[in-house]
């Protein structure tokens, strides 16, 4: 049993690893400000439920009443990350946007919004 | 606001209320002796007696309240599936050595036909959590202004999620 947990705990974090690095390469490689926030807001959204879903998975491998507790700890980040992490990135948008900052348009693509 | 309630609604909400908090301070503290216990009880009864009116629950609106959260729970494991699937396409799209060609950063505007402020701040936060999307603008007639990074992103808006979030919202 733990070795099953342990693993598809492993995979679980691995994974979420994937996705915060893509979210970084994400960062660099897109073309302006308002893309950018597509990687960096939400990749990392992803990667957060991966790697706290496999904390919590391998936390509960002998259910004791305090690693339980735990998990339900950890469940509660991911939720709360859930509300806020839109919302953040909403008001970073909003931000740019009141101050006036146009987004990038690829070349040829028709003009305007 | 509590004068107005009757009296019966009022002890509704106080004890819903009250149980909640109860039960979020059993998980955060995790200790189980009568000390501990005891001063849960007393400071969710503080906060209960100053804000159970208005903190989680509004009270004319408890069997609405019902049939939300229960909608709740159907959408919300459809929106995490809708999230993995995007953010895989978003990865793909940003490791992909052509992302110059397949990226075209655009924003689009259209009028959602959701009436509720509640559904409509739930469907923006629904589409900004969706890789590929966020919420630029948004007012209380529905007028939605969206950043969409590539064509495909573009393409799946309104769609579905407004369908899903409009039922929820009974309408």
């Amino acid at each position: 049993m733990i070795i099953l947990t342990s693993l598809v705990s492993g995979i679980m974090i691995l994974a979420g690893l994937v996705f915060f690095l893509g979210g970084s390469i994400g960062m660099i490689r897109l073309p302006d400000f308002y893309s950018r926030l597509h990687s960096a807001g939400m990749l990392d959204t992803m990667g957060l439920m991966l790697t706290m879903g496999g904390m919590a998975l391998y936390i509960i491998h002998d259910l004791t009443l305090n690693n339980v507790l735990s998990a339900l700890k950890i469940i509660l980040i991911v939720v709360f990350i859930f509300i806020t992490s839109p919302t953040a990135t909403h008001a970073i948008v909003d931000a740019g946007i009141r101050a006036g900052m146009k987004p990038w348009r690829k070349r040829g693509s028709e003009a305007g919004k | 606001m509590k004068t107005k309630l009757k009296k019966a609604a009022f002890v509704t909400t106080f004890s819903i209320t009250f149980l909640i908090l109860f039960l979020f301070w059993c998980i955060f503290s995790g200790k189980f002796d009568a000390f501990h216990l005891s001063l849960g009880v007393i400071s969710c009864l503080l906060i209960c007696w100053a804000t159970s009116s208005d903190l989680l629950i509004v009270p004319p609106q408890i069997s609405r309240l019902v049939r939300l959260w229960s909608g709740f729970v159907i959408y919300i494991p459809w929106l995490i599936w809708q999230i993995i699937l995007a953010n895989i396409h978003v990865l793909v799209l940003v490791l992909s050595p052509d992302m110059d060609k397949r990226i075209n950063p655009k924003i689009i505007k259209f009028k959602s036909r959701i009436k509720d402020t509640v559904g409509l701040v739930t469907f923006a936060n629904s589409i900004t959590l969706t890789p590929g999307t966020i919420t630029v603008a948004l007012n209380m007639y529905g007028d939605m202004v969206i950043h969409a990074i590539d064509d495909e992103s573009a393409a799946a808006l309104p769609g579905d999620m407004e369908k899903k979030v409009a039922k929820l919202f009974g309408e």
